[in-house]
């Protein structure tokens, strides 16, 4: 391994000759062509897996803020059994022990049950850090509106949720970069993602540090679009006079 | 289907899952102890405010923290190897890896740590005619550690969750002994199910262990 040898990517993944172009043809696929679509499993499990962690994680974090026990309960509850089980044993229940135990989840591609698995461990983090936004709110604020006449559900709707999403999005920001980095365990599950394509493409070609160079660089390019993404968001929503704002 | 935990008793656990229990929280106590360890010298560097000391830091910390922890674990697995030139085992790699990987989310917690030391307190350790090596060793890093102490042990958790993810090179750690568990007797479901909840008693109960510490802290500051 004392030289390099990018050419490794326009190889075909069959009989292994250089492409011109280093894009297969009429149906042949490099493993230039393989890296990018695993680059496209990766970005699909981590957005999609990102909304569901995003809206469930809210509804948890928000039960966790109410004056209803049971509500509370529920989101405690939710919160501690994703947090404190591995998020790799996680998928491997997903993928083995729910389809086995509920029949119909057997018609389910991988790849969804992956992207719940990710999507639901994420949403106890995100729970976490909703919990904390609306908590670090003057309880004054919550009186106010009810005071007005608003019922519980405007008062979160109207007072508290704007000003506690605004407080939360840089830890946010942080946990949609997480999922990035955290959607790599889908390689145990056989999803043909950067990190399954790493673990190939070595064992196939031999050049294992062009490879991982490769994906690496993906997974960085990855995080730091999602991390301006989010700074692009929290520039357009904040407010002048409130936190981050001019 | 019907679960049937029967087949785990005692002689299973023993002879598949204890291997890997042992080797889990081996590889958490040496990555914690190396971690925190390296953690505090990168720390340190990175708040010395000289150049040749913060820059390489800072590299270090920011790129292990940018790289997922399974592509870091595939890394020194290609190129311990390589550098060393033999073959290394899965679980020697690991250890290496998890030290390494560690010790940049570690540095971090330890600078926020170091931060939240008031600064007159360093400047009393100077004004006694302290150098800043005896500053940092005798002042600061004391309450520093306390501080930290519950941040520390949370960290600990989320590495002893994350030991699971030497799946990937294919080291024999709780997750996999479970995992030939259920192989052997064909019942994977039930050892997957296990795995979980044993995961879980274990983190949960660290985890309450952490928030009463927290409490007892909070009081002393």
């Amino acid at each position: 391994m004392s030289t390099w040898d990018w050419q490794v990517f326009c190889k075909d993944t069959i009989d292994g000759e250089v492409r011109p172009g280093c894009f297969g043809q009429g149906g042949d696929i490099t493993y230039l062509d393989w890296l990018l679509s695993a680059w496209g499993w990766t970005l699909s499990v981590a957005v999609l897996a990102l909304v569901v962690a995003l809206v469930v994680g809210s509804v948890m974090g928000i039960f966790r803020t109410t004056p209803s026990r049971a509500l509370v309960v529920i989101g405690n509850v939710w919160t501690e059994l994703f947090r404190n089980i591995p998020l790799l044993v996680q998928v491997f229940l997903w993928y083995h022990v729910l389809p086995a135990l509920i029949p119909p989840l057997q018609q389910v591609p991988s790849f969804i049950l992956v992207v719940f698995a990710l999507g639901f461990f994420t949403s106890a983090r995100v729970a976490e850090q909703v919990r904390a936004g609306i908590q670090s709110l003057p309880k004054g604020q919550r009186y106010a509106g009810l005071a007005m006449g608003l019922t519980l559900t405007q008062t979160y709707r109207y007072v508290l949720l704007p000003m506690a999403f605004r407080i939360v999005i840089p830890p946010l920001t942080s946990e949609s970069m997480n999922i990035i980095k955290n959607s790599s365990v889908a390689f145990a599950v056989s999803i043909a993602e950067l990190t399954m394509f790493a673990m190939q493409a070595q064992e196939e070609t031999s050049r294992g540090v062009e490879v991982y160079l490769a994906v690496t660089g993906l997974y960085f390019v990855s995080a730091f679009v999602i991390n301006r993404i989010a700074l692009f968001i929290e520039h357009k929503v904040q407010v002048p006079g409130m936190i981050g704002g001019h | 289907m019907n679960l049937d935990f029967a087949f785990l008793d005692w002689s299973v656990f023993s002879s598949f899952v204890l291997k890997g229990l042992i080797f889990s929280v081996q590889l958490t106590l040496v990555a914690m102890l190396g971690g925190i360890a390296l953690g505090t010298v990168l720390a340190l560097m990175r708040l010395s405010g000289k150049k040749w000391l913060v820059m390489p830091a800072a590299f270090y910390v920011n790129t292990l923290r940018s790289i997922p922890l399974v592509m870091v674990i595939l890394w020194f697995f290609l190129l311990i190897p390589l550098l060393i030139g033999r073959p290394m085992g899965a679980e020697l790699s690991a250890i290496i890896t998890f030290t390494v990987f560690e010790a940049a989310y570690y540095s971090e917690i330890m600078r926020a740590g170091i931060q939240s030391v008031p600064k007159g307190q360093v400047n009393a350790g100077y004004a006694v005619g302290m150098t800043y090596g005896q500053t940092m060793q005798l002042i600061v890093l004391p309450q520093a550690f306390r501080n930290m102490l519950p941040v520390l042990m949370t960290q600990t958790i989320i590495l002893f969750q994350d030991t699971s993810l030497v799946y990937a090179i294919g080291a024999y750690d709780l997750l996999k002994g479970f995992e030939v568990a259920g192989k052997n007797f064909n019942r994977p479901v039930e050892t997957y199910l296990v795995a979980a909840v044993v995961y879980f008693v274990i983190c949960f109960s660290l985890s309450m262990l952490v928030r009463r510490l927290q409490k007892k802290i909070a009081i002393i500051r």
